[in-house]
């Protein structure tokens, strides 16, 4: 056993503030260990710094500050981490795109296995994960000294972003590997919560038929509900909806309030992202989809008659 | 004629798949909860590895690759799989054959031994694997190898001598610029991956397979992590059907109350 050695979680953060993720990150983080460090590695990023030390439960922030740490690259990131690594003996990330990309490198560095996505800690040792897309839970113990974990969010309530010891130690940033480079980044601009800790998601499928259709049908009932927009993997393959809004085993884990499925019929590999959800509401033509065997509600109708409707009684 | 080694910096690409439970088996978990059933299931490519493949093959297609070598860690089976990967287009096959359950850090150690004897420029991996959901591999190799990576891309392209990636990230996406040896893992937009033809079918079936071995290759493959067991997730009761618009909204504001 480590008990005793701190738990070190790795900072999510545009530098100026912490991502909700960082606080679900420390929630699973409490359950490792009493003494919970977080470390901030960004460029210009005080703010960022200080706001992970106001997280309660957070004993101390490290923060290593340079412009080889501006970008997040998975080579700077995991070398940082790597130096400050001896001590701990857990190294959580947020299961994001950016914790997923930088998390293996640093438990392949420190030459141990990495637990990913754990769904509950039943112990420091031993985590519960989803395999196969969610069609079962593993139980993992790892007897590693330094346990690499990747933490599903929506499996842990988010920590209390007040109350922390705001305490912040200065330490030193790494230089740049010199191996890779950041060109450039294009964030879609949205004016609606982000997908994955939105309250409300109202999510479409191929049924939608097309861009114009799933846009023209949706987005009014994601508007009057404040809801983000999502959709099946189908949808997205066939062009209806962007990648990034994809709920599913390969796209976004989502478990909101309230989840509309329209014209969704419920593969596998879609209720892998969204049946954590608390309330499903299922919207489908076809009374044997899938989809109403996990939906609170079930409404067999024609989307293109219901959810207008819909809109005009909410 | 165009001799390979006209090709810029000869380039050679890597690609390694496994071979999964088809991505449409609904998987059952054993009632000793000692696992999940494999016998008898369809197995496949593991899809984000197809898609790496794919496109291993599209820079050959486009010269910017000369050579596309496959390889599969696992048992005589994963032969097969290899071959699939040859009617795609790969050039060649190599099998790490072993029956021992393997973790992504032991995949890693192996893949890191073949590189290098093998010395690509550019690996290509699926993100992740759609049985144990791990999406680690890549990376681990882009470690131990000490290379840079670039993970979920959704393009790929050799530019002068570098390999510059768009990267599906969360809310959007990123563009990176990584210099070769690189590592490259595989998004669900980066290609769509062609059907294999009878032919090439056919013509994979002649191309070079070579097999290999963890011991061979100095590799320990023991795994690291202990499953205490394997279960069937909560079962999510299904809930009733409305007759209208009218008795949702009424059960979603007055039951549920969450709008």
């Amino acid at each position: 056993m480590t008990a005793g050695k701190p738990i070190l979680v790795v900072a999510e953060h545009d530098h100026v503030s912490i991502k909700s993720a960082t606080l679900n990150t420390v929630a699973a983080a409490r359950q490792c260990g009493d003494e919970v460090h977080v470390l901030v590695a960004g460029h210009s990023s005080a703010g960022a710094a200080a706001a992970a030390a106001r997280i309660a439960g957070v004993a101390k922030v490290l923060h290593a500050d340079g412009a080889a740490l501006a970008d997040a690259l998975a080579e700077n990131l995991a070398a940082q981490v790597l130096a400050v690594a001896p001590g701990y003996g857990h190294i959580l990330f947020a299961a994001t795109s950016t914790g997923k990309n930088v998390a293996p490198r640093v438990a392949a560095l420190l030459d141990v296995a990495q637990v990913s996505e754990i769904s509950r800690v039943v112990s420091a040792d031993t985590f519960e994960r989803p395999i196969y897309a969610g069609n079962a839970i593993q139980t993992v113990q790892s007897p590693e000294a330094v346990r690499v974990i990747t933490v599903r969010m929506t499996a842990f309530d988010a920590a209390p972003a007040q109350g922390g010891a705001e305490q912040v130690e200065s330490v030193a940033a790494v230089a740049d590997s010199g191996l890779s480079a950041f060109v450039e980044r294009v964030v879609t601009k949205s004016e609606r919560p982000e997908l994955a800790d939105a309250r409300i998601v109202v999510s479409g499928g191929r049924a939608l038929g097309s861009s114009e259709k799933f846009d023209a049908v949706l987005t009014p009932l994601a508007d009057k509900l404040g809801a983000a927009l999502g959709a099946s993997r189908a949808a997205v393959d066939a062009g209806f909806a962007p990648n990034d809004w994809q709920v599913g085993q390969t796209g976004k884990i989502v478990a909101p309030e309230v989840y509309f499925a329209c014209g969704i019929s419920g593969a596998i590999q879609h209720l892998a992202g969204m049946k954590d959800s608390k309330v499903i509401v299922a919207i489908n033509k076809d009374a044997e989809a899938p989809i109403f065997s996990v939906a609170d509600f079930g409404l067999q109708a024609d989307l293109f008659e219901a959810v207008p409707e819909l809109v005009a009684a909410l | 004629m165009t001799s390979r080694f006209d090709l810029e910096e000869d380039m050679k690409v890597l690609v390694a798949i496994k071979r999964v439970v088809d991505a449409n088996v609904k998987v059952r978990v054993k009632a000793d909860g000692s696992g999940v059933d494999l016998a008898n299931v369809k197995m496949s490519i593991n899809p984000f590895d197809e898609i790496a493949v794919e496109e291993a093959v599209r820079l050959k297609e486009q010269g910017a690759a000369s050579e596309v070598v496959a390889v599969s860690c696992g048992p005589a089976a994963c032969q097969e799989t290899l071959r699939t990967a040859m009617a795609i287009g790969a050039d060649r096959g190599v099998l790490i054959e072993t029956d021992a359950a393997l973790e992504p850090l032991a995949v890693a150690k192996l893949l890191k031994a073949l590189i290098d004897n093998e010395a690509p420029q550019l690996v290509i991996l699926g993100k992740q694997a759609i049985d144990d959901d791990c999406n680690q591999t890549g990376q681990m190799l882009a470690a131990l190898t000490a290379r840079p990576q670039a993970t979920f891309a959704s393009k790929v392209e050799i530019v002068d001598g570098n390999a510059r990636v768009t990267r599906e990230i969360d809310g959007g996406l990123e563009t990176v610029q990584l210099v070769l040896p690189a590592i490259v893992t595989t998004d669900l937009r980066l290609n769509e991956p062609r059907y294999a033809t009878l032919p090439n079918i056919m013509k994979a079936k002649k191309k070079p397979l070579d097999t290999t071995t963890p011991a061979q290759l100095g590799v320990d493959v023991a795994p690291r992590l202990t499953t205490l067991k394997t279960a069937e997730p909560a079962g999510r009761a299904a809930g009733v059907k409305v007759p209208d618009v009218a008795t949702l909204v009424a059960k979603l504001k007055n039951e549920a109350k969450v709008i």
